[in-house]
């Protein structure tokens, strides 16, 4: 259901493809591609609704005293300076408004900040689907994902460096039981001696490559200063704390390429760092993978490149 | 209270000033010392404003080419160190934005002068103390610039770590040459003037009220002063702690921060927010104060909802020490401890809104007359109300970890300070201008001052809430091309900032030249306050017989 559901929406917005970097001139935020980024943007919006109404509530407010109070209109003046029932009422009336905030927050904090315990979405999932509550089910595989959560997660770890990224795939191991790991360098620095290639201050010499539709438990070390990893389409920011070992989790469902910054300032080539991710198929993966370990990067990075050319909205940004 | 209920004595004629180097030197009069302030704050605010100047100017177009021309080397050497200048305009954009501009200003120049006169003491309670703090003050700027001018580290002159100075990057991994030091020296030196201040203003405001002020008949903004200085006297020991313990690390091999000796360059984030998030109310609630004084002058009503107004201060003081946390919700924090940090930081909403609606509230059913300062303050209260919200917004944690660090939050904190703070500041001087100086400043000059900042600075800082929605990181010199628009539409709203700078000095010497004599009170009815009832400006020496504080609710 979910699937189809995707592809009728993919069919519908095949014309201009989505990209998942900055556009210019560009409102709000880019395009959702996790549930994560998408609850986000529900919230953000619904937060939004209620910030612009207090705004214009109080310019409406000061534009009628403005002209209706002012020294023509009202020559003289009232010498009220206290009234009870209205001082009750700003005071308790913005505590409901945060209390309705508040209620969709945490459930919006937790759902993005706790990595998911899969197990127990497989079991949930099932003993639902056993007990014929299909509706239930619907609500549930909205947030969590059965199919994704069967195969367990594919584990990252991103360590930020002065100035570039290494990615550690401890999945991936060769034959002497090394985890693959390699560097992601910038293809641009701001110098006369740049690439001309990829997206200007965005593109990496090679980039993270996930597969879709699984779970992604991501890691973040650093060997210096502090960094941040963040993809603003999956809706995570994590910093990259020497001494520490944070995590998070995303599940991308689409194809891709995905395009983050650093984000905390970590010196002098701190706007050089950019994080570029690949989101492929399994296959797709795997064969990247196998170069990888094979040592041909240059092979591997060419055949995930292609994927810039599938470009499409994610089911996630479809909703919007 | 209206004038014929107070007592006065002004003995003009024995007003004997000292010379000019015993009177501005080693100056005890708080109205002088607060002049001093004034000037140092307009003096560190032009270097602040230039360095911001040197932001938007490199940021109007991508690439880098405008930061080149100010550093040394030929192409890509020029390049590179421009990357470096760029991070140390901004650390110290920050830096003398807040701790020799806004602080000075509201808090030495605004607090030193109207303090005594709104309480009706003749001085502050340590006459060399305060002289002390401004010295401090002024050698705290000093050793900032110089601490821009030697070396940072490998990359080049000045600290360029930002103005949080969170290690790794501030300390000798990041920065190994001197500047940090001189850095750490500069706001140490800093700290030690505001906490010897913040004394100053307590003692004087709890024991040097005028028979029958008692605190709940002060003047707000008196009450704004008292709760700023107390969170000052303890913010500030905590970030002198963390300085120490910094520079312990940096040259005597300690290892607080350091995680490879078993520190925790996390534990720095949570002292310099313990201390850095009360700074934030200490930056505004003076002008918090200001503004309810100039909203009941020119509405002519008594301001509404006085005690409310008074210990929504007070709360949003108390509050403001248990929400530091909000500034680090993406450094691996235990989501049980975000969620309280959320619910905490929220609550800060209730009592800003108070104080909106209370302001409103004085507007309403009154007699408004738009003089600048009135045009200052509610141009002040909507704009305060922008930043508040977009604070909602930043608390949650759940959106936050989207924004943190993105232009969203620099669009935030500029409207609540660039637009709160300095307006709040701008209002104060065009209100109390003729008090302080004795001579009147130009009506049109002052408006058109108003305008231009007005429709600016909103061109400046509004689009950059789209960047950072787009995801737009801060403290970069160069962007992808997706966000070329609005960076160049917020460097043109620094351009029409820039001519209302111009048209404010414009203004200050119109006024220095023509000396159009001041009156006494020129606001008439609506200005009930003390400094009102001397003569402008206030003799050199005042209230030598106290005032008697007889009307219900001096305030």
């Amino acid at each position: 259901m979910r699937h189809l559901l995707a592809a009728m929406c993919a069919a519908i917005l095949a014309g201009p493809a989505l990209a998942f970097e900055p556009t210019d001139g560009a409102l709000g935020m880019q395009p959702a591609a996790t549930r994560i980024a998408e609850r986000i943007h529900q919230f953000h919006g619904f937060v939004l609704v209620i910030i612009t109404i207090i705004t214009i509530f109080v310019l409406a407010l000061l534009l009628w005293v403005i002209f209706r109070h002012n020294k023509k209109a009202n020559p003289q003046p009232r010498k009220f300076s206290h009234n009870t029932l209205v001082e009750v009422v700003w005071t308790v009336v913005p505590a409901l408004i945060l209390v309705a905030i508040a209620s969709q927050s945490f459930p919006n904090l937790y759902y993005q900040d706790v990595v998911p315990n899969l197990e127990q979405i497989t079991s949930k999932s099932k003993q639902l689907q056993a007990d014929g509550k299909t509706g239930a089910y619907e609500r549930y595989t909205k947030n969590y994902f059965p199919e994704a959560a069967e195969k367990g997660f594919v584990n990252i770890k991103a360590q930020g460096n002065q100035w570039n990224w290494t990615y550690t795939y401890p999945d991936i191991v060769d034959d002497a039981g090394y985890p693959l790991e390699f560097v992601s360098n910038p293809l641009q620095v701001g110098l006369s001696t740049d690439s001309k290639e990829g997206v200007r201050n965005l593109s990496v010499d090679y980039p993270m490559v996930i597969p879709v539709g699984r779970y992604i438990r991501y890691y973040t070390a650093a060997a210096d200063v502090i960094h941040s990893w963040t993809v603003p389409a999956f809706g995570v920011k994590t910093d990259a704390v020497p001494g520490r070992l944070n995590e998070g989790w995303f599940l991308v469902d689409q194809p891709g390429v995905y395009y983050g910054q650093c984000s905390e300032l970590c010196g002098v080539n701190h706007a050089y760092m950019p994080i570029e991710v690949r989101v492929v198929s399994e296959e797709e993966y795997a064969r990247w993978a196998e170069l990888m370990l094979a040592g041909d990067y240059d092979a591997a990075a060419a055949s995930v490149r292609q994927v810039a050319s599938t470009e499409q909205a994610t089911k996630f940004a479809a909703k919007q | 209270m209206p004038m014929d209920e107070v007592a006065l004595d002004h003995h003009d004629a024995h007003d004997h000033k000292p010379g000019f180097f015993k009177r501005w030197l080693f100056s005890t009069n708080h109205k002088d010392i607060g002049t001093l302030y004034l000037i140092f704050a307009l003096i560190a605010g032009i270097v602040g404003y230039t360095l911001s100047g040197l932001i938007r100017w490199e940021l109007a177009e991508p690439g880098i080419g405008v930061l080149t021309q100010f550093v040394s080397g030929e192409g890509d050497v020029a390049i590179q160190n421009a990357k470096h200048f760029y991070n140390t305009v901004i650390t110290y954009h920050g830096l003398i934005m807040i701790f020799f501009m806004v602080m000075p200003a509201l808090i030495g120049g605004f607090g030193n002068w109207f303090v005594p006169l709104m309480i009706g003491a003749p001085d502050m309670a340590f006459p060399r103390m305060n002289n002390i703090s401004f010295w401090l003050t002024a050698a705290a700027f000093v050793l900032a610039c110089i601490s821009m001018m030697v070396p940072g580290g490998s990359a080049g002159n000045g600290f360029a770590g930002g103005w949080v100075l969170y290690p790794p990057l501030s300390s000798t991994t990041g920065h190994p040459g001197p500047a940090m030091d001189v850095l750490i020296l500069s706001l140490h030196t800093a700290g030690i003037a505001s906490i010897l201040g913040a004394i100053n203003f307590i003692v004087t405001i709890l024991n040097m009220r005028a028979p029958g002020m008692t605190l709940h008949k002060m003047p707000l903004f008196a009450w704004g002063v008292l709760v700023t200085a107390v969170l000052l006297l303890l913010s500030l020991p905590v970030l002198a702690a963390a300085l120490t313990m910094l520079l312990t690390d940096r040259n005597f091999g300690s290892q607080f921060f350091n995680p490879a000796g078993g520190g925790d360059p996390i534990m720095f984030q949570h002292l310099f927010w313990f201390f850095g998030h009360p700074e934030v109310y200490i930056m505004i609630l003076p002008a918090f104060g200001i503004i309810s004084h100039i909203v009941s002058t020119f509405s002519k009503k008594p301001i509404f909802g006085y005690l409310g107004m008074a210990y929504a201060m007070v709360s949003i003081g108390v509050i403001g020490f248990v929400v530091w946390a909000h500034h680090m919700y993406t450094v691996g924090m235990n989501v049980d401890l975000k969620a309280y940090f959320v619910a905490a930081t929220m609550v800060i909403a209730v009592p800003t809104g108070i104080k909106i609606f209370s302001w409103i509230a004085t507007m309403w059913g009154g007699s408004i007359e738009f003089k600048v300062p009135m045009l200052w303050a509610i141009g002040f209260i909507f704009l305060f109300t922008v930043g508040g919200v977009t604070g909602v917004v930043l608390a949650n944690a759940g959106i936050d970890h989207a924004l943190h660090d993105t232009y969203y939050v620099v669009a935030h904190f500029h409207y609540v300070l660039s637009l709160g703070a300095v307006f709040g500041l701008f209002a104060g001087w065009y209100y109390w201008f003729e008090k302080m100086f004795g001579i009147k400043y130009n009506g049109f000059i002052g408006g058109l001052h108003f305008w231009l900042m007005f429709v600016g600075s909103n061109v400046l800082f509004f689009p950059q809430h789209f960047l950072g929605l787009q995801g737009m990181p801060r403290r970069y010199i160069d962007y992808a091309d997706g966000f070329a628009t609005w960076h160049h539409i917020s460097s043109i709203g620094y351009a029409i900032t820039l001519v209302a700078t111009l048209v404010f000095f414009v203004g200050l010497v119109e006024a220095l030249v023509r000396r159009r004599k001041g009156v006494a009170n020129p606001w008439g009815e609506g200005a009930t306050t003390l400094e009102w009832t001397l003569s402008s400006p206030p003799p050199f020496h005042q209230y030598n017989e106290l005032p008697h504080v007889t009307a219900k609710g001096g305030h």
